[in-house]
């Protein structure tokens, strides 16, 4: 084994230095290195419900973003078994949904069909669900689509952690699991969101989407049409209102 | 999946859209000069650019649109037969696409919905001819009737990505889809 210095970690053969407190994920993005990522948005609370960001810690897997670094932590991101892995887990958030990218406002837009593309997912693999799930159109300004959301539960730690509101949750277990508004009638347009809030533009997907500007950018033109979501997975950080 | 192929002899495409728009035919039209170097090294079997309506042994099918009446089923089942190599070309092919959208819905409410209660219709009634294939309850991605070989993203996939795709083929390589031309939009 290679010594290590204390204070690093090494993530596929590259020292990478850490602060005390933070993941393994925190440390790769600071010192420029990405590992894939869903659920994972800097500056929110790690929640580790997407594993994509599944690492190689010893004989152990692990989900970088809710993972300490740990001085001396040899990790394995990018291999191709690990690929593979998160090929897979993409394709099976693809089926469980309605991904049908050439009718939704979100192509272009959307993360996990960047991260489909980072990782040359070229099928779905597994049969499609074709599920119905709930749509909430409601809220003048604001859309919600419950048929793509991949329950990444960003947007509910958007509201509570940068919004100081509380407006959405996630129920159920298992297959039956979705997203709930905290509403009197459950419906958007009687909760506290408003358009400017990060709930309702952080979501990766195309399930919550601001109305009326689907198609102002054509596709094409859009932010993974130009650029990586590696690239721009680098760059993301909130700052919270409510930090202390 | 790669073909053995002799120098001299032409390979043979054949190609077929089911439930898709014709979209991924075009796009691959648009290879416009380009299709003049294509022709030197293959030749069209079955397809809407020959009109040929039996497939013969065939080395490549390409494959627009997924499966949504029994002639679809029918075709694709023929397809697979007859070609050493099947690409799923397109959303529709790989996933369903836009016609799955129907998917959400039972075919029975969206033939009424069509045919008898929508906006705009006059004399309703649902077609119902021997001619007419039957509807199937969903659309289906061609994958989930036969194996697929391999599978060109895209709504429709670029003339490039063609090229992509087939110059490999053509010198007995497998493909290889660079992400910069992986869309699925
Ligand atoms: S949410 Fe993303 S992956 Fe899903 S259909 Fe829209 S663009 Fe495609
Ligand atoms: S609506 Fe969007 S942000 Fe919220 S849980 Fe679903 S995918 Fe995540
Ligand atoms: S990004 Fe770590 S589990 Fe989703």
């Amino acid at each position: 084994m290679m010594a290590t210095t204390p204070g690093t970690i090494r993530i596929d053969n590259q020292e990478i230095p850490f602060t005390p407190g933070q993941t393994i994920m925190d440390a790769a993005l600071a010192a420029g290195v990405y590992i894939p990522h869903l659920c994972h948005y800097p500056g929110l609370t790690p929640s580790g419900n997407c594993r994509l960001c599944i690492v190689e810690t010893g004989n152990r897997s692990v989900a970088a973003c809710i993972t300490p670094a740990v001085a001396g932590q040899e990790i394995r991101s990018n291999t191709p078994e690990l690929n593979a892995a998160r090929t897979t887990i993409t394709q099976m958030l693809f089926v469980e949904g309605n991904h049908i990218c050439p009718s939704c406002e979100k192509t272009g837009n959307c993360k996990l069909q960047a991260l489909a593309y980072h990782l040359g997912m070229l099928d779905d693999h597994f049969p499609q669900f074709y599920q119905r799930r709930e749509l909430d159109a409601s809220h003048p300004d604001i859309l919600l689509d419950r048929s793509r959301c991949i329950l990444c539960d960003l947007c509910v730690r958007a509201s509570r952690e940068a919004d100081n509101k509380n407006v959405f949750a996630i129920a159920g277990r298992g297959t039956n699991a979705h997203l709930t508004v905290n509403s009197p009638s459950g419906k958007l347009a009687d909760s506290a969101i408003a358009a400017t809030d990060l709930a309702a533009t952080v979501c990766p997907v195309g399930a919550i989407m601001i109305k009326e500007q689907g198609y102002q950018t054509p596709i094409g033109q859009r932010i993974y049409d130009r650029r990586t979501i590696r690239e721009t997975g680098l760059q993301e950080h909130i700052d919270k209102k409510n930090d202390d | 999946m790669t073909i053995e192929r002799d120098n001299k002899r032409k390979l043979k495409i054949a190609t077929a859209s089911l439930a898709g728009c014709f979209g991924c035919h075009m796009s691959f039209l648009d290879m416009d000069e380009r299709l003049a170097g294509l022709l030197e090294q293959v030749e069209f079997d079955r397809s809407p650019f020959t009109d040929i309506k039996r497939i013969g042994s065939c080395d490549i099918g390409l494959i627009e649109g997924g499966v949504c009446n029994a002639e679809n089923v029918h075709v694709l089942r023929e397809f697979r037969a007859n070609c050493a190599v099947l690409v799923a070309v397109g959303a529709c092919a790989i996933n369903g696409g836009v016609p799955a959208l129907r998917n959400y819905f039972d075919v029975k409410d969206c033939l009424e919905e069509a045919y008898l209660t929508g906006t705009g219709i006059a004399n309703p009634q649902i077609p119902n001819d021997r001619e007419l294939p039957l509807l199937l309850d969903k659309v289906y991605p061609i994958g989930e009737v036969v194996p697929i070989d391999y599978f060109l993203p895209g709504c429709p996939p670029s003339a490039a990505a063609f090229l992509q795709l087939l110059e490999p083929l053509l010198t007995g390589q497998k493909p290889a889809i660079s992400k910069s031309h992986l869309h699925y939009d």
